[in-house]
């Protein structure tokens, strides 16, 4: 479904991925873990489409199709769905009015037709109880004084109404309290299927409790320096990232 | 300036003749513009924008008498006024046998200001009529009040609602050549009374108009007023205009201001406080292209205490549009207790557009609450790149976020029609914007 091959990107001048490589199947869990700084969240962007990286090198590969050439719309349209590490609060426009534009416009594309009121209240309807979320947040403006919270779960609506073939989950877990990542972990769940696929970008593995990954790898320094199943996570939430770290370093000394 | 003299004569000749009242406030007018001349950008108050010539090159014409037909009322009749009191100017003169008014003399009360400056109305018209000037110590307003006798006076009796709003149509008729109006309206909203003013202009014809207003409201004790005024006459179309709402204890004043076209625009609207416990609003926004150019200059003048003031204006300026704001709020010695608010946003869409904003605070009192912010600023990047990531086209997402960006100003439209119409009018500038 996704092969990353060597991709190189930087921020300005700052060389922050440094030759990715990484293949995903579907109906797999992938699970990106790593330091601060490491270049998780870059990744995650950069696949989505956010100008502000330049890609310098490699290639990513989606469905068939060259990724790195889409916009960032595009890449939605074809299944791709990147839920932020940090939603942007949008005064003005109601998560209800923007889901049924993305979504018509995503059909539009597939050469569907667009959902009418009722059968897009229904479809509402329904995936908002995946996420316990509550009409009344949904008719507010876009993320404007949600909670930590209360954005992952629109994240995680937003991702069950778009159905993507591919979610990228950008540090979803962070912020939130046991009850609310149980929420979230359990919305991708239930979304879970065998013909898609879910990257999960994380700092710790208690989200790893919840959605249980295929495979765990390691992000350093602009690399994935170590690829395991499940059992990697708990090695590095017992040990921290440092042996990985003297790894890496004693493999390049 | 005695071209204008002469000029002004020539059209204004077959004017009744004024009464005394009006007599000596156009003589006292035409004094203060033949000292004061037209403003020229090294006047502070008119820094940004370049009237002189305009006003010049309009006072060369001859304005020729207009074949006015009522077809073209029907085509600029705005939705949901079909019932309301429709007042037709037509070059800045008052039209009575295009008007059509829903609300009885009970109620509303629209005469001359040349009567009402005769009748039991005379004192109200002595005492407000030029309540502008103070603040506008300008030719422009002097200039207006020079020819004010063929103006217009509103009452809305005390007590009353309106049933229905008042929809004032303003045409320039540029089809001989550049038109120059200058309408004069004066408004009483006796104790108690609640109305409504919209006004909106029109341009027919392709030459240059100019129009040149002055409106004078006085909203007594306990009245609610509300005020509305829409701008999209086109290319060719300058327009030069103060509405003053002087208020009374316990009143309100709800003012909005579109400006969606126009080549210079220039609107002073002036909130003031007379009594305690008035509260006013001032809503604007200016949606530009091309080489528009929309300067709001707004006052507030807190003379009492206790009274509350909030005011937005937001601008989206394409092409080499420009769009100025400056706001004004004097809270004076006595005026303890006062709330006053302001805020000027402004989106920049295109490579040659450009914003001024100059908020202007002067306080005199000690014990009040008063804040000010301005920002100029580009679309939010990260807010694009949040609707784009979800399969929303760069273009929508654009359009999404300026009518969010409007929706604050569309939103304190009260009446639903005119609302949704300002609204659909506003979308699709947008989606041809961008």
């Amino acid at each position: 479904m996704l092969t990353i091959n060597n991709l190189q990107a930087r921020i300005e001048e700052k060389e922050i991925l440094k030759g990715i490589n990484l293949d995903i199947k579907p109906g797999e869990i992938h699970a990106i873990m790593g330091p601060n700084g490491s270049g998780k969240s870059t990744l995650a962007s950069v696949l989505a489409g956010r100008a502000d990286y330049e890609v310098t090198g490699g290639s990513v590969q989606f469905n068939g199709k060259d990724l790195l050439e889409l916009s960032p719309e595009d890449r939605a349209k074809e299944g791709l769905f990147l839920a932020f590490q940090y939603p942007v609060e949008i005064p003005g426009v109601s998560t209800t009015n923007f889901i049924k534009s993305a979504v018509n416009e995503k059909r539009k594309y597939q050469g569907l037709e667009a959902l009418d009121a009722a059968q897009f209240l229904r479809t509402m309807k329904e995936k908002m109880k995946l996420v316990e979320i509550d009409q009344s947040l949904l008719s507010r403006s876009l993320n404007e004084g949600f909670s930590g919270g209360e954005k992952k779960r629109n994240e995680i609506f937003q991702m069950s109404m778009l159905d993507p073939k591919l979610a990228i989950l950008d540090e979803t877990d962070s912020g939130l309290d046991i009850d609310a990542l149980r929420i979230v972990a359990n919305g991708v769940n239930q979304l879970r299927t065998k013909d898609n696929a879910f990257l999960i970008v994380t700092h710790y593995q208690r989200l790893l409790d919840y959605i249980v990954p295929d495979f765990v790898h390691v992000l350093y320094n602009g690399r994935i320096v170590k690829s395991g199943t499940k059992e990697l996570a708990f090695e590095l939430e017992e040990k921290g990232y440092d042996f990985i770290k003297a790894e890496v370093n004693e493999a390049t000394a | 300036m005695m071209d204008a003299k002469i000029f002004f004569n020539d059209i204004y000749k077959s004017q009744d003749q004024p009464s005394d009242l009006l007599k000596a406030f156009q003589q006292k007018n035409w004094n203060s513009f033949s000292e004061l001349d037209l403003p020229s950008v090294k006047h502070e108050e008119w820094k940004y924008t370049r009237i002189k010539n305009v006003f010049t090159e309009a006072i060369q014409y001859n304005q020729d008498k207009t074949d006015f037909s009522e077809e073209e009322l029907s085509k600029v009749k705005l939705p949901g006024t079909a019932k309301a009191n429709s007042l037709v100017f037509i070059n800045g003169f008052y039209q009575p046998h295009l008007s059509t008014l829903t609300d009885g003399t009970d109620r509303l009360i629209i005469k001359s200001l040349s009567e009402a400056s005769t009748d039991e109305d005379a004192d109200f018209v002595n005492e407000h009529l030029g309540c502008s000037n103070v603040y506008h110590p300008d030719g422009i307003n002097a200039l207006n009040g020079s020819f004010a006798a063929h103006g217009l006076f509103m009452k809305v009796k005390k007590g009353k609602e309106l049933s229905q709003p008042i929809v004032i149509y303003h045409f320039s008729d540029s089809r001989p050549g550049f038109r120059f109006s200058q309408p004069r309206i004066l408004v009483s909203i006796e104790e108690n009374a609640i109305a409504t003013i919209i006004e909106t202009y029109h341009k027919i014809g392709n030459h240059q108009s100019l129009t040149n207003e002055v409106v004078e409201i006085c909203v007594e004790k306990d009245a609610h007023f509300r005020y509305i005024k829409i701008q999209n006459e086109g290319a060719n179309s300058n327009h030069t205009g103060t509405t003053q709402i002087n208020q009374l204890g316990k009143s309100t004043a709800h003012a909005v201001t579109i400006s969606l076209s126009g080549e210079i625009v220039r609107n002073n609207l002036n909130m003031v406080m007379r009594a305690e416990f008035c509260e006013s609003h001032m809503y604007g926004l200016y949606l530009l292209a091309d080489k528009s150019q929309v300067d709001n200059h707004t006052i507030v003048d807190n003379a009492m205490p206790n009274c509350l003031s909030n005011e937005l204006y937001k601008g989206i300026m394409d092409d080499n549009s420009t769009g100025i704001f400056n706001g004004k709020i004097f809270v004076r010695k006595d005026a303890q207790k006062t709330n006053a608010y302001q805020s000027n946003k402004n989106i920049l869409l295109g490579q040659n557009s450009s914003a001024n904003t100059k908020p202007q605070l002067e306080i005199f009192a000690d014990d009040v609450k008063c804040s000010h912010g301005c920002t100029i600023g580009k679309l939010d990047e990260d807010a694009l790149f949040y609707l784009r990531a979800r399969g929303i086209s760069e273009k929508n997402a654009k359009a999404l976020l300026l009518h969010a960006f409007a929706a604050d100003i569309i939103q304190q439209i009260e009446l639903e029609d005119l609302r949704n119409y300002i609204d659909t009018l506003i979308s699709e500038r947008l989606t041809i914007t961008i």
